[in-house]
């Protein structure tokens, strides 16, 4: 090999004045950064991701990590990743693999997003002293209501509502598979909703029987690969959800590395132990809308029309037409899933460079929508980068019923966003299947950090929708009037439908 | 902050406007004298039939020609003259207020526009969005808005208000946060037979906007209260609901209290949010509605603008203060505040 080393991205050395030599950095780094030799402990920095497993564990804050200590020459055109993926390619012949969402440093249209709030002439609300209501009904909506009269006079209902799912707050965690994130962290998750009165999706990994108690709350998928569907787990799920695309690579379907199937998830998926699970990219019975109709349909007789059908999608170019298509079908939601998506593998070059934002996505679906008659009749569910509760204000009132979150769940269980998701040594016990990894993440506790995390956002929604003298959550959805643009171009504002600030 | 009245015989028993006029006076301090208006119902009995088109020109060329152009291709115009005014030295004359009485053509309805109304409908939001210089204000029948920016009694006196006699009222004195200048962001707002008078602000207007747009509606009045009017007009006259109904479903119960409801009344509920969660209303305010058979009156889900009620035989009037109410009837029988969101109704016996 002619080609050598890179420099390593991360140093990591050790204060000796303040080491003890307990040797948990040893035990806890996953990746194998540190090993013993004598009394020493020795540090090999090029094995290191900065997923900062042994910062947190290391009693005397002895460990300290630094990133790209040895750059290249600097270079405006050939950065260091364009010139170290060409160094791999040239060693490999390969697709690169890469984790989490897109990692290239675009703008994040949210944080040009200003929220509103009241002065003088309106008041504003307090959710502590008035009531804040934020419940979130998905599926499908009759675009008007008919009544009847009862022989006694009474007014009656006579309009059949579909089943639709009710949320105590807009916030559900999406589809991370049993395989890609190891079972303690869907159990995590799967207590926490179950708490807070909402949902998380399975992924496209089959439901684990551990998962059971939780199903009421849990979104079934069925993914491109139909893994570990069958009538079954179909009438398990509180709600069913077709995965046609996902934000992290558009275009293509699910990668799950051999290393993460090991018994449990090759049951679960019913896929064999040990191999790829790599799933079409597309489903190979849905070539265009109409099938994807037919299998909405099949879905729902198979269920007996009991379960909303949601419907995901990567959000491309193209992402308002696909929802309209969606829209005029039995479905009950689309999902749109931004370019930032997170994943457990996706190839980088989808990752980082194929589909748009899902802020513009928002926009564009819920305009499309309203334009053919039917927002109000389909649930939008928006995801794929969403970091806080002022990204949840903003995608609702952009035009977002609900959202899903990923990433940010994973980071409430500890996750650091490392990116290496795909290599199955996840030490926090999150993207991995190895045991003793897995077992250090505790179920009971990780449902606490979710659930803390879901509950303070919720709260600041409330708060937020206070301050604009919002009482219920259906007056902030598409309300862009209380957004405004603070440096986006003429042509994002107008996509947006928002003003610039101060206008 | 603004003063509102509402007022119905309920025998249809007509009163003319020098009540109303007083009434709205008393009220001064609520506005800031760059907004009033009246709305009457019942004024133009000889032209019953007709749709009576009260429209502010800003001159009499262009846009009154090419309004001309729109009515006569939509159907005829059997009357028109400018509204009887008379110069008051405290008003600004900015606009020309015309008035029309006109009958849409039954053979141009077909397809989309089902019925003379949508013919109208159309009109208005035709001249209002694509014609410089022309606003229709006024769109029902056998009613008529009378609307200008000024102080309330400079107003009466500008349109003779005492002239017209009329079974129901509105009334509203303005203090503007937008737009002061131009006298089509004076209340009430109108169309076909809905007038609103409004005193608040919404909140939900984003979304209420968005909702009336996917029906076809253009909100062209730069302020939120003519939104009001087009719920009206799409969940009433659209979509048939009474007018309690739509109360229930611009202004719904909180779901803590849905939940605690027997099981049917909670699905009936359930229905209206589900269904008409874009034209829930949200922010502070109260309103009165005026409607072809009566008047319906609420207020914000936790009431955060005034509303008093007085009623006294067959007549009922609604209004922010008290004192209002007994400027126009001294023999005021009983005077109450409903709670927040409850509708008040009143509808002809």
């Amino acid at each position: 090999m002619t080609l050598g080393s890179v420099p390593p991205k991360f140093k990591v050395s050790i204060d000796h004045d303040q080491c003890m030599d307990c040797g948990r950095c040893i035990e806890n780094c996953s990746y194998g950064v540190y090993r013993r030799e004598g009394d020493k402990i020795l540090i090999e920095s090029r094995k290191c991701t900065a997923c900062l497993r042994c910062v947190s564990m290391c009693p005397r804050d002895a460990i300290n990590i630094t990133e790209k200590p040895i750059d290249y020459r600097s270079h405006p055109v050939w950065t260091r990743e364009a010139r170290e993926d060409i160094i791999n390619q040239a060693r490999s012949g390969k697709i690169i693999l890469s984790g989490m969402g897109n990692a290239r440093d675009l703008p994040i249209i949210y944080d040009n997003l200003l929220l509103d709030a009241c002065q003088v002439t309106t008041p504003s609300i307090d959710p502590l002293r008035e009531p804040m209501e934020l419940r979130t009904y998905l599926g499908k909506k009759p675009s008007k209501l008919k009544f009847k009269k009862t022989e006694s006079g009474d007014v009656e209902l006579d309009t059949q509502l579909a089943p639709n799912l009710k949320l105590n707050t807009p916030i559900m965690i999406g589809h991370m598979s049993f395989g890609a994130i190891s079972l303690n962290s869907q159990l995590s998750m799967a207590k926490a909703v179950k708490e807070i009165g909402t949902y998380m999706g399975a992924g496209e990994g089959g439901l684990h029987k551990n998962l059971y108690p939780y199903q009421d709350n849990m979104i079934v998928q069925v993914a491109s690969g139909r893994f570990g569907v069958n009538i079954d787990y179909l009438e398990r799920g509180a709600a069913i959800e077709v995965k046609i695309g996902q934000g992290a690579k558009p275009g293509i379907g699910g990668h799950l590395p051999g290393e993460k199937v090991n018994e449990e998830v090759s049951k679960t998926r019913m896929i064999p132990l040990g191999s790829d699970a790599i799933s079409p990219a597309p489903h190979h019975d849905i070539y265009s809308i109409e099938d994807l109709v037919q299998l909405i349909r099949s879905l729902k007789e198979a269920t007996e029309w009991k379960k909303p059908v949601f419907v995901k999608i990567a959000a491309v170019h193209s992402v308002a037409r696909s929802a309209a298509g969606i829209a005029r079908s039995s479905a009950d939601a689309v999902v749109i899933d931004g370019f930032r998506g997170g994943t457990g593998a996706a190839p980088k070059v989808f990752r980082d460079h194929v589909g748009i934002p899902i802020e513009t996505a928002i926009a564009s679906v819920d305009q499309e929508l309203r334009k053919q008659g039917v927002r109000n009749e389909i649930s939008i569910i928006a995801s794929g980068g969403i970091r806080s509760s002022a990204d949840l204000a903003k995608s609702i009132a952009l035009g977002a019923d609900a959202v899903y979150i990923g990433t940010a769940a994973l980071i409430s269980l500890g996750c650091r966003v490392c990116g290496n998701c795909y290599r199955n040594l996840c030490p926090w016990g999150i993207a991995t299947q190895r045991p003793d990894l897995v077992s250090r993440l505790d179920p009971e506790a990780g449902a606490v950090q979710v659930s803390n995390l879901i509950h303070g956002w919720t709260l600041e929604l409330g708060e937020l929708m206070g301050g604009a003298g919002i009482n219920s959550i259906e007056s902030l959805r598409g309300n862009r009037d209380r957004l405004r643009g603070y440096m986006l171009d003429e042509g994002m504002l107008n996509i947006l439908d928002v003003l610039p600030a101060g206008a | 902050m603004c003063g509102i009245i509402g007022f119905i015989d309920r025998a249809k028993s007509r009163m003319d406007g020098s009540g109303i006029k007083a009434a709205l006076s008393l009220m001064n301090e609520r506005g800031s004298g760059e907004g009033a208006g009246y709305a009457a119902y019942g004024i133009y009995p000889e032209y019953a039939d007709y749709y009576a088109l009260h429209v502010f020109f800003d001159n009499m060329g262009e846009a009154k020609k090419k309004v001309d152009e729109i009515l006569q291709l939509w159907g005829e115009i059997v009357h028109q003259e400018e509204i009887p005014n008379t110069p008051q030295p405290g008003l600004k004359k900015v606009h020309i207020p015309w008035r029309y009485f006109f009958k849409p053509s039954q053979n141009l309805i077909a397809g989309r526009m089902a019925s003379e109304n949508d013919v109208v409908m159309h009109i208005v939001m035709e001249v209002n969005e694509k014609i410089n210089g022309a606003t229709i204000f006024s769109s029902g029948k056998n009613m008529g808005v009378f609307k200008a920016s000024g102080w309330p009694e400079d107003v009466a006196n500008f349109y003779r208000i005492e002239d017209y006699k009329g079974y129901i009222w509105l009334a509203h004195h303005r203090y503007p946060t937008n737009s002061p200048e131009w006298w089509g962001g004076a209340h009430p707002f109108n169309l076909l037979n809905w007038s609103v008078v409004h005193n608040g602000e919404i909140t939900s207007y984003g979304t209420n906007k968005r909702y009336v747009e996917g029906y076809g509606y253009k909100c062209t009045a730069l302020t939120d209260t003519e939104v009001i009017a087009y719920l009206f007009d799409i969940l009433g006259r659209q979509h048939g609901l009474s007018h309690e109904m739509i109360v229930r479903a611009l202004v719904p119960p909180f779901w803590d209290d849905i939940d605690r409801m027997p099981e049917k009344e909670a699905m009936l509920n359930k229905a209206i949010r589900l269904t008409y969660g874009p034209a829930l209303m949200n922010g502070p305010f109260s309103i009165v509605v005026g409607t072809d058979d009566g008047i319906v009156v609420f207020t914000d889900r936790i009431k955060l603008r005034p509303l008093v009620v007085g009623e006294n035989g067959s007549k009922l009037y609604v209004s922010s203060e008290e004192a209002a109410i007994r400027t126009m009837d001294p023999e005021v029988k009983s005077i109450y505040t409903p709670r927040a969101g409850e509708p008040i109704i009143g509808r002809f016996i």
